[in-house]
C-alpha cells in the first residue's frame, strides 16, 4: 500500500531527455509551463501537446507511467470539468434538464482546461522521471546561486532538499514496520471503527515521529564528524557540464514557445 | 499435536513484477506445544519472512499455516485472534514504544484484546515481574528509561497478551553481554511458568545452545533442518557450509575428537563440557 507512492519518483535510463543537463531541463519545464498557460486556443494547445508527446516518446519512458502521475489528480479534474460546465454562462444551449444548462461554451472551457492540466502533469513527471532527485537539487541549487548575493541560503535549502528526498523511502519503510508491530499486538488500522483507527494512527504516528526525530539528530552529528559547514568552499563530486544538445533542446522549447505566442497574436486579430 | 505448523508454505515477494523474489520456498514444519525452539539462518534466509507467517501478518502465496490444527487463513475477519494468540515480538521493539507510562504500553495489546481493567492490571504486573521491571517503574515514561529497560517494556507489552506461542526476533540484538544475560534469563523464567510455546530468532549460537530444546535452520527460503539441538550440532560441518556458525566449544571438541581425544558427544555448552572435562580427569586419577 505504501510502497505504491510514486512522487519524484526517478526512473534511470540513458536517453536523450535523460542525459540532458538538469539546470536546462528545470528551465525548459519551466518555458513549458510558461507556453501551456499563455496559449488560449486550441491550435496553442494542440503545440504544447505535440511538444510533450516528441518529449516523451524520446525519453523512453512507458506512457503506461504517466497515467500512474495523472489517476491521482482525476478527482480533481473531474471537478474543474463540472464546474466549468456549470458555471460557464455564455455561449449557445446544448442540453438543458431543469435548472442544469450545458452550454456550448463550458464544454469548450472544460476540454480545453483538462488537456491544459494533464499535459502539465505529464511534462513535469516528465522532470522527476528523467532526473534523479539529487542531481535536480544540485540543479536548484547552481540555478539559484545568484540569490546568494542576497543572503539567501540557497546551499542550505538544497541539502534540506536533498536530505528530506534521501528519506522518504526510509521513513516509509519505518512506518511499514512499526505498523506490523502494532498490528501484532492487536491494533485496527486497516480495519475496525473510523474512531478505533484514529487512535491506533497515534500507536503509529508517536514512534514515527520519535525516530525521525533521532535519525535527524544522528545525521546532524555525523556531518558534524565529517566536518560539515555549509557551501562555502564546497568542491563536488559530479560536475554539471552543458553540452550542445542542451542548448538545442533550450533552442527548440522556444521555438515552439515562439510559435504559441505568434498563434495567440494572430488569433486575437 | 502440532500447535504451530506449516504445509508447502511458499512466499513471494513483488509477485508479476521485475523484483520477484521467492523468500520462503516450500516450507512444511511442526512446532510441537511448550517447547522453546531457536531459528537460525543467515540474513536474508528468509526466517523474517517465515515468522511473520505465524501470526498472519503476512499471508501465504501458497500453503498453509495451521494454528492448533486450524488454518488462520479459514476466516479472515479472525486474524486478529490469531496475533493474540501467538505473539511476535520485532526486532529492536523499543522504537514501537509510544504511551505516557511503562503501564499503558504494556496494557496496549490486552486492552486491545478487550479485557477487563482488573484482569489488564493482573497481566501487566505479573509480566513486568517476569521480565524483571520493579512496579515504581510502571508510572514512569518509557522514553527515560535505559535502552535495555525500554526493550524489556517492549518485550511485555507483547508477553501480556498472554499468547500460546511468543516468538521473538533477535530480542538481544545490540544490548551489550550483562543485558542480553539478564533477558534471556528472564524469557527462560517465563517459559517455565508460562508452560508455553517459544521461538527465538538469534544469531549466538552460544545463546540457543543454552536455551533451545530444537533447533530450525533456514537457508536460501527453504528449510534446512529442524530438529533437537544435539542433532543440529552435530552436524557442524554442513551448518558452516551453508554460512553460519557453531558454538565455539563445539568447535574446541570438533578438534579434540580430530586429534584423539573422543568424548562421544556432542558439546555445545560451556556447563557441559566443563562436566564433561572433570569427570575425564577425575577417572585419570582414579585410574
Amino acid at each position: 500500500m505504501l510502497k505504491d507512492i510514486t512522487i519524484g519518483q526517478y526512473f534511470p535510463g540513458n536517453s536523450l531527455i535523460h542525459r540532458l543537463d538538469p539546470r536546462f531541463k528545470i528551465v525548459i519545464t519551466l518555458i513549458f509551463i510558461i507556453m501551456l498557460f499563455t496559449g488560449k486556443s486550441f491550435l496553442c494547445l494542440a503545440i504544447g501537446a505535440v511538444y510533450t508527446v516528441i518529449a516523451v516518446l524520446l525519453s523512453k519512458i512507458k506512457p503506461k507511467m504517466f497515467w500512474k502521475s495523472v489517476k491521482p489528480l482525476l478527482p480533481f479534474l473531474i471537478i474543474t470539468a463540472v464546474l466549468n460546465l456549470l458555471l460557464v454562462s455564455t455561449g449557445d444551449i446544448v442540453w438543458e434538464w431543469k435548472f442544469i444548462k450545458i452550454r456550448s461554451e463550458a464544454i469548450d472551457i472544460s476540454v480545453f482546461m483538462i488537456v491544459r492540466i494533464v499535459l502539465l502533469i505529464i511534462g513535469s513527471s516528465l522532470l522527476t522521471y528523467t532526473t534523479s532527485p539529487i542531481t535536480l537539487t544540485d540543479a536548484i541549487e547552481r540555478l539559484l546561486s545568484p540569490l546568494k548575493k542576497l543572503k539567501f541560503p540557497v546551499h542550505e535549502l538544497a541539502m534540506m532538499m536533498s536530505i528530506a528526498l534521501r528519506f522518504i523511502p526510509t521513513l516509509i519503510e519505518e512506518t511499514d514496520k512499526i505498523m506490523s508491530a502494532q498490528k501484532a499486538r492487536g491494533a485496527e488500522i486497516d480495519s475496525g471503527s473510523f474512531m478505533t483507527r484514529t487512535r491506533n494512527m497515534i500507536s503509529i504516528l508517536v514512534p514515527l515521529f520519535i525516530s525521525a526525530f533521532r535519525r535527524a539528530d544522528e545525521l546532524a552529528t555525523a556531518m558534524e564528524c565529517r566536518c560539515y559547514h555549509g557551501g562555502e568552499g564546497r568542491t563536488r563530486l559530479r560536475q554539471l557540464k552543458s553540452a550542445p544538445r542542451d542548448y538545442i533542446a533550450l533552442a527548440v522549447t522556444i521555438l515552439f514557445f515562439g510559435a504559441v505566442i505568434a498563434v495567440s497574436i494572430l488569433t486575437k486579430k | 499435536m502440532a500447535i504451530l505448523e506449516t504445509q508447502e508454505l511458499t512466499y513471494t515477494y513483488s509477485a508479476g513484477t521485475p523484483f520477484e523474489k521467492t523468500a520462503v520456498d516450500h516450507v512444511s514444519l511442526k512446532i510441537e506445544e511448550g517447547q522453546m525452539v531457536g531459528v537460525m539462518g543467515h540474513t536474508g534466509s528468509g526466517k523474517s519472512t517465515l515468522i511473520q507467517h505465524f501470526n498472519g501478518l503476512l499471508q501465504p502465496t501458497s500453503g498453509k499455516v495451521l494454528l492448533d490444527g486450524k488454518d488462520i487463513w479459514e476466516d479472515k475477519t479472525k486474524i486478529r485472534n490469531v496475533r493474540f494468540q501467538v505473539g511476535l515480538v520485532f526486532q529492536y521493539p523499543e522504537y514501537q514504544i509510544f504511551e505516557e507510562t511503562v503501564y499503558k504500553d504494556i496494557a496496549f495489546g490486552p486492552k486491545n484484546m478487550g479485557l477487563d481493567e482488573a484482569e489488564i492490571k493482573r497481566r501487566v504486573l505479573a509480566t513486568a515481574h517476569d521480565i524483571g521491571l520493579s512496579e515504581e517503574l510502571m508510572e514512569r515514561s518509557p522514553f527515560e528509561l535505559s535502552g535495555g529497560q525500554k526493550r524489556r517494556v517492549a518485550i511485555a507489552g507483547v508477553m501480556a497478551m498472554e499468547p500460546k506461542v511468543l516468538i521473538l526476533d533477535e530480542p538481544t540484538a545490540g544490548l551489550d553481554p550483562a543485558g542480553r544475560d539478564k533477558i534471556l534469563s528472564h524469557i527462560k523464567a517465563y517459559h517455565e511458568r508460562a508452560k508455553n510455546t517459544i521461538l527465538i530468532v538469534s544469531h549466538s549460537m552460544e545463546d540457543i545452545a543454552t536455551f533451545a530444546d530444537k533447533i530450525l535452520v533456514m537457508s536460501k527460503g527453504k528449510l534446512f533442518c529442524y530438529d533437537d539441538t544435539v542433532n543440529v550440532f552435530a552436524r557442524a560441518e554442513e551448518i558452516s557450509q551453508i554460512g553460519l556458525d557453531v558454538p565455539q566449544i563445539t568447535k574446541v571438541f570438533g578438534e579434540l575428537k580430530k586429534r584423539g581425544l573422543d568424548f562421544g558427544k556432542e558439546v555445545y555448552t560451556v556447563g557441559y563440557a566443563r562436566d564433561l572435562l572433570l569427570r575425564r580427569l577425575k577417572e585419570r586419577e582414579v585410574q
